[in-house]
């Protein structure tokens, strides 16, 4: 049996931390995991990710891996017990690269200016940018919930510790928050009654045990979001 | 699997880097296809009811189902048809690396390089030198993947970042001519021998 060191530089506020997180333990890999700070960057992880000096970063065996979409992939080939991130089928695995890459062009920009997806901080926004933002988000929600449908033949997303996939990985580090998302803003972000499908979806993720361990707490996270909120809105690139 | 007809046929644009992509990597697997031109401005219906949701080319329809987006196409292309040159390496760690330089071309060079037509003068030059730096940036980190400084990353056989480079790259002349500035032939030396070897590359 080969050795296999695991370690995960992160951000606990970070969904693009938690949803490498969630992977590893959806596999059951053990691992290490290195919380960073980025006002002061550890020497490991400029050496691991030196283009971007970000995290993520995945180290197996002393080989780095960024990006976290990149790291999903490298871990469902990497590591074929547990449930299979990505299905098996190339037509399927099309229809869900597509669906990813749609939620991070159009979720990631307007989320951007409604709430900033990781703590270090950037355009917010208030009022009618604000509006206009959610407006464009609800719209772009609507498609990738019809699209979806085809996913759920009788109506009813169901989830479970076996069958989760890089989809619902990619909706909880999203989305999985929406309701200390929406107190913070004063908005609701996924409205159970426009968004049914897209909600109880989330609903069911959330409640999976693996989930709920690693979910920041929620006063903490609303502490933080409110945090980067205001230093955004004073900001100026903050828009009106 | 057996060796039942495959109905290949793909929905391009001439102008657009993101079918030729496409393109290069059909013709580099040798798979037979149907090419269909699509006017922009009077898309097809086809191309409506295929990409219903963004409504743009590249479109890959094979036996009948589509597939939209380039990269998404790209994968699915060599998953799909496995005995020809692979685009991607077999091993998971090689994998990894090819497809964070795929996303750094994308969002680092490709819309940087976008960026420079919609804007000029001061605003323009501030691009530019953001493109010269990340292009730096690309060269330096792909040195380790070209086995003995060959000239394309899979060996003698083009891979998916050949495929992205000579798509999002080989108009860089073109670039330079727009820009109308100074070029800086130094700086893009290793890019510019890479893209010039793959013009003289049959494809």
């Amino acid at each position: 049996m080969e050795e296999n060191k695991v370690t995960l530089h992160g951000v606990w506020a970070s969904p693009y931390s938690k949803r490498v997180e969630l992977a590893l333990k959806l596999k059951g890999i053990p691992f290490e995991y290195v919380e960073e700070d980025l006002t002061n960057k550890s020497p490991l992880l400029l050496k691991y990710n030196p283009v971007h000096k970000k995290i993520p970063v995945l180290v197996h065996n002393g080989k780095p891996i960024c990006e976290s979409l990149v790291i999903l992939e490298y871990i469902d080939e990497t590591w074929k017990d547990g449930p299979q991130l990505l299905p098996q089928d190339p037509y399927k695995r099309a229809q869900v690269r597509f669906w990813i890459s749609y939620l991070q062009q159009q979720s990631s920009g307007q989320l951007m200016l409604i709430i900033p997806p990781d703590v270090m901080g950037s355009i917010t926004s208030d009022g009618e940018t604000q509006e206009k933002a959610s407006k464009e988000l609800f719209e772009k929600l609507k498609v990738f919930e019809e699209g979806v449908k085809e996913f759920f033949p009788d109506g009813t997303p169901c989830v479970d510790n076996n069958s989760v996939g890089i989809l619902d990985i990619l909706l909880v580090s999203l989305f999985g928050a929406h309701k200390v998302q929406s107190e913070v803003l004063g908005i609701k972000i996924i409205d159970q009654e426009k968004n049914p499908l897209l909600f109880s979806w989330i609903t069911a993720i959330t409640e999976l045990p693996v989930v709920k361990e690693i979910i920041p707490p929620h006063d903490k996270l609303v502490a933080v979001l409110h945090t980067i909120r205001n230093a955004g809105l004073k900001s100026p690139a903050a828009l009106p | 699997m057996g060796e039942k007809t495959q109905e290949v046929k793909l929905h391009g644009m001439w102008a657009s880097s993101y079918s030729k992509r496409v393109e290069l990597a059909l013709r580099i697997k040798g798979i037979p296809y149907d090419y269909i031109e699509e006017d922009l401005n009077n898309k097809s219906q086809l191309l409506l009811k295929y990409n219903p949701v963004h409504k743009k080319v590249p479109v890959l329809v094979h036996n009948g189902k589509p597939i939209a987006e380039s990269y998404v196409i790209l994968e699915y292309i060599d998953e799909t048809w496995k005995d020809s040159p692979k685009l991607l390496p077999e091993d998971a760690y090689g994998r990894a690396k090819v497809r964070f330089w795929a996303s750094f071309i994308q969002q680092q060079l490709f819309e940087n390089i976008g960026k420079m037509f919609t804007c000029e003068g001061e605003a323009q030059e501030k691009v530019y030198k953001e493109v010269i730096e990340k292009l730096t940036m690309f060269e330096t980190g792909i040195k380790e993947l070209f086995p003995g400084g060959a000239p394309f990353t899979n060996g003698e056989n083009l891979g998916l970042l050949d495929i992205l480079m000579s798509a999002t790259l080989t108009s860089h002349k073109a670039v330079e001519e727009f820009r109308s500035g100074n070029p800086e032939p130094r700086k893009e030396s290793f890019i510019v021998l890479m893209c010039n070897s793959m013009k003289e590359h049959p494809w």
